[in-house]
């Protein structure tokens, strides 16, 4: 295996005779990725962001973007006639009169939904094995920024039609802007170029949408990426793996071929639902008006949980010295956000300072092994989730025949006990998991078999399990606690005095103590040795 | 004129010293309107209207119905229980909407009544003779005729956008309907019938505004339904559509499809043979 397969020896040699890059190519084709499922669903969105520049790239030659008042005279029949902006009837004219061009809009909205999610469910993964820690911090923060510009390049994109369902998002995010105390009538005023909607707002996100975001998301994407090449994977703990290696097939051939698998998976997935499921169709919804706005009205799924949020709040406002701060739509605007992004980008810094390890991190973690982290993390979840839901309401009122009304007074306590709930069951499924994975390492997996012991009981006979599995589950490491008993003379550890000491030493404590140690004894069975421990274990358990 | 600074009295009671000056200003603007109205509206007796739905017969043959099948919940007269509203000047229209729909007779008292399926007396010509007795009670908006809601009549572009600045904010782009307080809901179009849409409009039923003639011209009802109706038949060119609700259904599906297939590709393409556990 040391020995460099000869398709990288003569490409490294011809482009290193050329251009010196032998050295660094034979190095890097042979980087090895570790080989779990979990690892590849960030590239679901590195590929949707692929396809999303190239279908984008397609739009372009056709958009207009113009609020030009233009009268429709295409091939769309219910629409012929009316009165409409020229953003608008160029994607009527995409959609209706290009060839391909109503299946790369839909694909590009697929890819645009598929970009989000699968950013989403990469974080999810990055955070649950807790892969975003020292040395990885700076890259999980890129992650979040990366994260907020999809939201914006989501809206700004989803505006750009014109048409009645994305003119509702636009007058939110007018109402968002002058809902700023003291500036944001000027705010708004800037971002219209005056009285909504003005005759600017389609061009400015035009250039927003595809030259400065998308600027900005493929300079971060590739900082992303070279980070996580230099400081290569985590990886999930197994047989032969430290936090000195890793383990996993190397970048060529392997990888790539899997690497290029997956790219044609996403192409499939997308481009499948762009054929067979319609999205945003903006003819039925019709141009907009501002003063036009329909029942069901929602925001690409991404931005869900604003739209929740807006809805569940309460219609409070402040008026003071003559300014009105309307805080029902100040707070669902800025606080969930605020929440869940501040939340998630001070999460590894918060989680250093509380437990005080500042070591490298390479093996990343089993969620079940941090349960507290996990448990913080389902509740962010359930809060989002429960705002996302809620973005939604009208439609969950009229399928399950539930009051408008009542799903919102429902939700409104959810949003405060959800999280909660989540929390707890988190926390108790994780530390029955380890309870589980303690029992397996000390008295092995059930075999099947049968057995009558001479004095006539009968056990089911069990087995050691197998060794990657064992390895796997043995895998689990301590959490560090900081030092926080008084020394003799009664003074604390420096780091833990004073009252915001306390509390981190308290804080530390409760996040870090295992209370399922692997080694601990496994509670007694009055069984007979053969049924009992079977030795899995680093040490030799005790039978009993 | 609550909030201008200038109250009632101070009008009605400036240089006036008799007390029943006020009462008398009131009699004589009551009056007035009264009378007003009385000169201006159409003067339709009820022997006219009973013609103009049908014929004098079927308003007995209606009443044996009304008897049998409304009379527990809205009275022997249709002069309304504490269950049921009076059925007095509803009008034919209200009848054929609310029975051809098969809202009427009600299941139930809920907060609204569903469509459903017709019972098996629920004719055309039983809803003829129901819709002339309750037309003979007291008048009220007639049934439009066939030309009047005619789909290839209208014009959908005008009438869409009538129905985008009338419509929509309850029953949804597309008509898919939408949830309403109180348990009450606009319930989805594509069911009804032309004649339904147009009835709807001018009966107001349920939790529904009246959209009368003098809002909208019956010309312009034309043209939505037209609209309503060239959409909701209209093959979706993107594919499945979805439900046409939105982005509710598609994120469900970006999830749920396009999620869940990437986590099995990447399953499967990561998996490997696991070495046999030997004994």
């Amino acid at each position: 295996m040391n020995e460099t397969p000869k398709p990288i020896a003569g490409t490294a040699s011809y482009l290193d005779d050329r251009l010196g890059a032998g050295s660094f190519l034979k190095r890097n084709l042979r980087k090895v990725f570790p080989d779990h499922w979990s690892f590849l669903l960030g590239e679901i969105a590195l590929y949707s962001f692929i396809i999303l520049l190239l279908t984008g790239t397609f739009l372009t030659f056709w958009f207009k973007p113009s609020m030009q008042h233009v009268i429709y005279a295409g091939s769309y029949q219910p629409l012929v006639g009316v009165g409409m902006s020229e953003a608008y009837a160029s994607t009527l004219h995409i959609s209706f009169e290009v060839r391909g061009g109503l299946l790369i809009r839909q694909m590009h909205h697929w890819a645009a939904l598929l970009f989000v999610a699968g950013m989403t469910v990469h974080m999810l993964r990055v955070f649950f094995t807790g892969a975003y820690r020292k040395p990885r911090e700076l890259n999980w923060i890129i992650g979040v920024l990366l994260l907020t510009l999809a939201l914006a390049e989501g809206l700004t994109g989803y505006s750009l039609p014109d048409d009645l369902l994305s003119g509702a998002g636009l007058r939110i995010t007018e109402g968002v802007a002058i809902s700023i105390p003291v500036v944001g009538t000027y705010v708004t005023f800037f971002l219209f170029g005056g009285e909504y909607p003005g005759e600017d707002v389609i061009s400015r996100f035009y250039s927003l949408h595809i030259l400065l975001i998308p600027g900005i998301l493929l300079a971060l994407i590739s900082a992303h990426m070279v980070l996580m090449w230099v400081q290569k994977h985590t990886q999930m703990p197994g047989p032969g793996r430290t936090e000195h290696n890793v383990v996993g097939a190397p970048f060529y051939p392997a990888f790539m071929a899997k690497a290029g698998a997956y790219f044609l998976f996403t192409f499939a997935c997308i481009a499948g639902l762009g054929t067979f499921a319609q999205i945003n169709p903006i003819w039925l919804f019709g141009p907009y008006t501002p003063a036009d706005i329909s029942a069901g009205s929602q925001p690409d799924w991404y931005m869900g949980f604003l739209e929740g949020a807006l809805r569940l709040m309460p219609a409070w406002e402040i008026n003071f010295l003559g300014h009105t701060v309307p805080l029902s739509v100040l707070i669902p605007a800025l606080v969930p956000m605020g929440i869940i992004m501040t939340g998630l980008a001070v999460y590894p810094f918060a989680e250093q300072w509380i437990t005080g390890d500042r070591r490298e991190h390479h093996l990343a973690d089993r969620p079940r092994n941090a349960p507290v982290r996990t448990a913080i993390g389902m509740s962010g979840v359930a809060f989002y989730g429960i705002l996302w839901l809620m973005g939604a309401n009208d439609w969950i009122s009229a399928f399950f025949h539930i009051g408008l009304y009542e799903t919102t007074i429902i939700g409104r306590f959810a949003i405060f006990i959800g999280p909660a709930i989540a929390y707890w069951v988190t926390y108790r499924i994780c530390l029955g998991l380890q309870r589980r994975d303690q029992d397996i390492l000390s008295h092995g997996v059930e075999s099947g078999v049968i057995k009558r012991l001479p004095h006539g009981e009968y056990i089911e006979v069990h087995v050691p399990p197998a060794e990657d599995i064992a390895e796997h589950m043995r895998g689990k490491k301590e959490i560090p606690i900081v030092p926080g008993d008084e020394d003799k003379d009664g003074i604390p550890p420096k780091g833990v005095r004073g009252p915001i000491g306390k509390l981190r030493a308290k804080a530390s404590k409760f996040y870090g103590t295992d209370h399922v140690p692997l080694d601990g004894d496994g509670h007694g069975h009055g069984h007979d040795d053969e049924h009992a421990a079977v030795g899995a274990g680093d040490k030799p358990r005790e039978l009993h | 004129m609550i909030g201008t600074g200038i109250s009632v009295n101070s009008i009605t009671a400036r240089r006036r010293r008799h007390p029943l000056a006020r009462l008398a200003v009131v009699a004589l603007a009551l009056g007035l309107l009264g009378g007003g109205y009385a000169a201006a509206a159409p003067s339709d007796s009820t022997a006219d209207a009973a013609v103009a739905s049908g014929k004098a017969d079927d308003v007995a043959e209606g009443k044996s119905l009304f008897v049998a099948h409304c009379a527990s919940c809205h009275g022997m007269n249709a002069e309304g229980t504490s269950m049921a509203p009076p059925l007095v000047g509803v009008g034919a229209a209200s009848v054929d909407f609310q029975v051809s729909s098969g809202r009427m007779p009600a299941a139930d008292p809920a907060a609204q009544a569903p469509r459903k399926p017709l019972a098996e007396w629920v004719t055309p010509e039983a809803i003829n003779q129901l819709a002339a007795y309750v037309q003979s009670l007291g008048g009220g908006p007639t049934r439009p005729t066939a030309d009047m809601v005619d789909p290839s009549k209208g014009d959908p572009a005008k009438g869409g956008e009538l129905f985008r600045a009338n419509c929509i904010q309850c029953h949804n782009f597309v008509g898919a309907g939408g949830g309403l307080t109180y348990g009450k809901y606009a319930p989805n179009l594509n069911p009804a019938t032309p004649e339904q849409i147009y009835e709807a409009m001018i009966t107001g039923p349920q939790a529904m505004p009246v959209f009368n003639d003098s809002i909208i011209t019956p010309e312009q009802k034309r043209d939505m339904i037209a609209y309503i109706t060239q959409v909701r038949g209209q093959v979706d060119p993107g594919g499945f559509g979805l439900g046409r609700i939105g982005p509710v259904s598609e994120g469900l599906v970006a999830w749920i499809a396009g999620i869940s297939f990437m986590s099995l590709a990447a399953i499967w393409i990561t998996a490997k043979k696991r070495k046999r556990t030997s004994k």
